[in-house]
């Protein structure tokens, strides 16, 4: 749900972005609108509005005159690759600089990643 | 013109020899919800009662919807101010307000306000003066969301209302706004319970206005920012400092307007950033023994 320390509209944005990367709302296929968001999140209409807005300056969602907003075809593919791209800044820079800190080298990263996705499997 | 609601300038109003509000300019816009938000007697009621021509300004000009609205009929047909402890006539019951108020309220939804009774559980033919604080509290909530008044004022509608009531209440405001938008102005001390709600924040301090802001500006941008002391004063200098606290070799700071890059090189520089409600925010802003120019280190160099 909504928290502290990040603007609400990028919140917003980012929720719609994972609905649509996990599948719940599917490409061309209408997006809430805006004074729903509002409702559900109790938030302000026009915060709601401009995390949509954001989505639709990206080429993520489309307007459909008077009828509302739905996802784009390839918004997807698309979000999967940018946020592939976050994935390496947010977690993997500072993954390697803490390892760095502690005298880890990355071959030592990789071995412990591949033995902690074999515990969890097994278990 | 037609985007403004409000325009005040200049704004004084002088009680003997205080001044409660003091040479204030400021515009509200329509169909926004703006926050008027202060510490006790920092003058949002008579700010208030000067818009709503309940009182008479000193000096300075205000236009409510492009008239002063002292005594002018089309103006205040248009407002409706609900007042912290609202008065009723004694022999009433919350139906005869409810009854009455399509005489004062052009776009009185009566069908919503019978829905908000019942949400409020407000038994309609106990008499006003039989009612619980919170009951009565309720009263002026239902006239001031069924009155699809086009300014409506609430000033701490809702003493004695319990959580589920103040829930019902901000989820009804926002359904009703966003099918009827019009401009809503809440004076409130429970900043973080309305904090999402507000597109517009005014705060108020001694009669004059401390912050006219975008929320989502407000909110998004104050950071406090820890970490060892000379880091901390390395990364801060030249900005704009809102309160500085620290312990030992530890400052704790918090900066307005933080953008993206800048959090990126803070946390580069080994600092801690942590989010900064609009409440702390606003409690940090107004409270004004500490925050300029003494600092914890200054006051304890002066005790040394």
């Amino acid at each position: 749900m909504i928290e502290a320390g990040k603007p609400i509209f990028v919140q917003i944005a980012e929720q719609i972005e994972n609905d649509i990367i996990d599948g719940v709302i599917e490409e061309e296929t209408p997006v809430p609108s805006t004074n729903e968001f509002a409702v559900f999140h109790r938030i302000n209409p026009a915060t709601a509005g401009k995390g949509v807005n954001r989505l639709v300056e990206d080429g993520i969602l489309y307007k459909r005159r008077g009828i509302g907003m739905f996802v784009a075809t390839g918004a997807r593919q698309r979000l999967l690759g940018a946020r592939t791209e976050k994935f390496r800044g947010n977690f993997v820079g500072p993954l390697l600089n803490e390892a760095a800190k502690l005298g880890i080298t990355p071959e030592q990263v990789a071995k412990m990643i591949g033995e902690s996705e074999r515990r969890s499997s097994t278990s | 013109m037609t985007d403004t609601a409000v325009r005040v300038t200049g704004l004084t109003k002088k009680f003997g020899a205080f001044t409660a509000i003091d040479d204030v300019s400021f515009t509200v816009e329509r169909n926004k919800i703006y926050g008027l938000l202060g510490r006790n007697g920092a003058g949002k009621t008579t700010l208030m009662q000067l818009l709503t021509g309940q009182q008479f300004a000193t000096s300075g000009t205000l236009e409510v919807f492009g008239a002063s609205p002292v005594e002018n009929a089309r103006v205040l047909q248009s407002l409706c101010f609900i007042k912290e402890s609202q008065k009723y006539p004694d022999s009433f019951r919350p139906e005869h307000v409810f009854a009455n108020a399509p005489w004062f309220f052009a776009h009185w939804d009566a069908a919503f306000a019978a829905r908000l009774v019942d949400d409020f559980r407000l038994p309609l033919n106990r008499p006003i003066k039989k009612l619980s604080r919170g009951q009565l509290s309720a009263v002026g909530v239902i006239i001031g969301l069924a009155s699809r008044a086009p300014l409506t004022f609430f000033d701490e509608p809702y003493l004695g209302l319990d959580a589920v009531a103040r829930q019902i209440f901000y989820d009804r405001l926002l359904e009703d706004y966003a099918e009827h938008p019009r401009t809503i102005i809440l004076s409130t001390h429970l900043i973080d319970e309305v904090s999402n709600l507000l597109e517009h924040v005014l705060v108020i301090d001694e009669g004059r206005i401390l912050m006219d802001q975008d929320a989502e500006q407000l909110r998004g941008t104050a950071s406090t920012v820890v970490g060892k002391k000379t880091d901390v004063d390395a990364f801060v200098a030249g900005r704009d400092i809102i309160s500085r606290d620290g312990i030992g070799g530890l400052a704790s700071v918090t900066v307005a307007g933080l953008g993206e890059t800048e959090r990126t090189a803070a946390r580069a520089a080994g600092l801690e950033l942590s989010p900064v409600s609009l409440q702390q925010l606003i409690v940090q802003r107004t409270t004004s023994t500490t925050s300029e120019s003494m600092t914890t280190t200054d006051a304890w160099s002066a005790r040394s």
